[in-house]
């Protein structure tokens, strides 16, 4: 163990790989010491297995209840602890079931978006001159909506379903990924390693891809991370209004909307999928935080 | 004669920067009106059926199509589309069958008043919870204002709103519910300025008033909420930063109290950068408002957005965006201008 240890923390590695290895070591460290950011990779990683296991752990089927003898009924009832909503539902198995689509969801914007940002934002840095007032006006004049209010008009315009919401948060999502990039690119572009590079021949599409982008990674990352919890946020505000995920489907955020019209008598069909998008939001926070100050020394104030 | 040079330079740089910033905001605004326009054109709702009807003739069809201008090239129709936006014609609904422009009207003093109510909520409870945090960093009072700021973070806006009516008008009964006033309490007063808190009090008609603010409570407290986690995180922030400066120590060794020290000549100075976090957080509470609004039957501008939104009154959606836009844009601006005009460091750098 011993052993191990030493051959991680070593000053002198031997090899790239161990360096390398080594790195990825110490960022763990010192992210260990975070007991909140623990928290919430622990969480992050509870939704990951939901969603994989969500078939297998679910007790119920989550989009067919039993209309004649399971309706409405309250939390802590055997077989049934989170309550059943107004078709016979298990609450529970539903909840397990949407944390596939906030998986879904959560995992497609940051494929989308990440690399248009990145794109966008290292293309603009790179070359400067009028590519970069181009890039970073249009980049601008879709910041200068607010997030929620664009993506309801996008969902608008596409119609109402999931992949349009995922559609829609991912055109409002890049941005901040973009001037992010742009900045980062900016205080590396003028660098000797660059200049070798160009001299050696490289194409600028390689430069960018292979030294400019490697380099924005990490704090595009944890920005990305960081903006999870709005974008859970963001689709489950769309749920909720009727423009996300269509019923039957056993989004969180439509969840609520069903369960609204019980609130009074039947409290728990609209308070258990605001707990579990509380929830899941609050772990990508606390993760988010906690890389942070990990990975982007810079950041911290 | 010196002392006027300097003045008069300093005016040239001022108008310079203000045109070069007059010159962005036109690009902005001309791009938010362009991705509006665009986002109407992509709708897969035939806007020529909705005039005539799905029985008309060809011929009408035809003629109705010209009538909208849509045989014309994009470009053109932009144009066109331009003018009459900036006429303050955004169109008619089809929903309400008025023109969008005095819809809107009608509905912003809602959204503005709770807007006003929240951000003043926000930011007497949020400036002095991060001034507490940064002084006692990392200490128990720090990790409770983290907490309370990251739960404000992370919980949905919609689902605390439906949360706290059950809890405070279903069950305990302490507040009234959706609405801004009981109908009861609606006759007593005039809407002059559209924001009832004001008109109430000026007229005198005090029951309603009190009405009025127990409609109001909630939701604002709700918003001021939101604006808070982000208010508190960034006092915080720019506390630690003054803190730490000389002064701070040179006061220290002077025996200024320490009271005096934080909540006077560090405050002063993290005062400048958070006005414009204040600002930021307006701008951001006409985002949350939509949410808020639908779930507690607020009549404002993001109730008529979302009304609009579920109706497929596409031209009142495209309206109610692009004015949100536009304010939102215009606050973003003002605080830019805001933090300039205050702060010296800014002003005479360049």
């Amino acid at each position: 163990m011993t052993m191990t240890r030493d051959w991680l923390l070593s000053e002198r590695p031997a090899s790239r790989r161990q360096a390398r290895i080594g790195q990825i070591y110490r960022t763990w460290l010192a992210f260990r010491g975070n007991g909140l950011a623990l928290f919430g990779a622990c969480i992050v990683l509870a939704l990951v297995v939901v969603a994989i296991l969500a078939p297998w752990l679910a007790p119920h089927d989550p989009l067919i209840g039993d209309l004649n003898h399971t309706r409405l009924l309250p939390p802590l009832t055997e077989g049934y602890w989170l309550g059943t909503d107004e078709q016979g539902r298990d609450i529970l198995s539903r909840l397990l079931h949407g944390a596939r689509i906030t998986l879904a969801v959560v995992a497609l914007v940051a494929v989308i978006a990440t690399p248009v940002g990145l794109l966008v934002g290292t293309t603009a840095g790179y070359f400067g001159g009028w590519v970069d007032t181009v890039l970073m006006r249009i980049t601008d004049i879709v910041l200068a909506f607010p997030k929620l209010i664009l993506a309801l008009a996008f969902v608008a315009a596409l119609g109402p379903g999931i992949e349009n919401a995922i559609i829609a948060i991912s055109i409002t999502a890049w941005p901040p990924y973009a001037r992010l990039a742009r900045a980062e690119t900016l205080t590396i572009r003028n660098s000797d390693f660059i200049a070798a590079t160009k001299l050696q021949g490289a194409s600028s599409a390689r430069i960018i891809w292979k030294h400019v982008v490697p380099l924005c990674l990490s704090s595009v990352i944890v920005r990305v991370t960081l903006d999870m919890a709005g974008i859970i946020l963001t689709a489950a505000g769309l749920g909720f209004l009727g423009l996300g995920a269509q019923p039957p489907q056993p989004e969180w955020g439509a969840m609520i909307a069903g369960g609204r019209n019980f609130l009074v008598d039947y409290w728990w069909v609209a308070t258990m999928p605001g707990l579990a998008i509380f929830t899941v939001s609050l772990g990508f926070n606390l993760l988010g935080d906690g890389l942070r100050d990990v990975l982007d020394p810079r950041g911290r104030k | 004669m010196t002392f006027a040079t300097i003045g008069g330079r300093r005016g040239a740089l001022w108008l310079r920067r203000i045109a070069a910033s007059l010159g962005t905001m036109g690009v902005t605004f001309l791009g938010l009106l362009l991705v509006t326009f665009l986002i109407g054109r992509v709708v897969p709702v035939d806007p020529v059926l909705s005039v005539v009807g799905d029985r008309a003739t060809q011929a009408q069809y035809d003629a109705a199509y010209r009538a909208l201008g849509l045989d014309r090239p994009l470009i053109e129709q932009f144009w066109i589309w331009l003018t009459k936006v900036f006429q303050g014609d955004f169109g008619t609904s089809n929903l309400t069958t008025r023109p969008i422009a005095d819809d809107i009207a009608r509905v912003f003093p809602a959204t503005l008043e709770l807007a006003t109510v929240s951000i003043v909520i926000g930011t007497a409870l949020g400036i002095p919870m991060g001034v507490w945090a940064a002084v006692r960093q990392g200490k128990l009072v720090d990790q409770i204002v983290r907490i309370v700021g990251l739960v404000g973070y992370s919980a949905p806006v919609f689902w605390l709103g439906l949360m706290g009516l059950l809890l405070f008008y279903f069950k305990l009964d302490l507040i009234s519910g959706p609405g801004r006033v009981d109908i009861s309490y609606e006759y007593d007063f005039t809407p002059r300025t559209g924001l009832y808190l004001i008109d109430t009090a000026m007229q005198g008609a005090w029951g309603a008033f009190g009405n009025v603010f127990s409609h109001i409570i909630l939701p604002a407290s709700l918003l001021g909420y939101l604006s808070l986690a982000y208010i508190s995180r960034m006092t915080r922030s720019f506390m630690l930063a003054e803190l730490g400066q000389e002064y701070v120590t040179t006061a220290r060794v002077k025996g200024v109290p320490e009271w005096r020290i934080i909540w006077v000549q560090a405050l002063r100075n993290a005062a400048v950068p958070l006005v414009t976090v204040v600002a930021l957080s307006y701008a951001n509470l006409l985002e949350g408002s939509v949410l808020t609004e639908t779930v507690f039957a607020w009549p404002g501008l993001g109730q008529y957005l979302t009304n609009s939104l579920q109706n497929a009154d596409m031209n009142a959606v495209l309206g109610g965006t692009l004015v949100i836009g536009v304010i939102f844009v215009g606050l973003n601006m003002l605080s830019d201008l805001l933090y300039t005009l205050l702060d010296a460091r800014t002003r005479d750098r360049q």
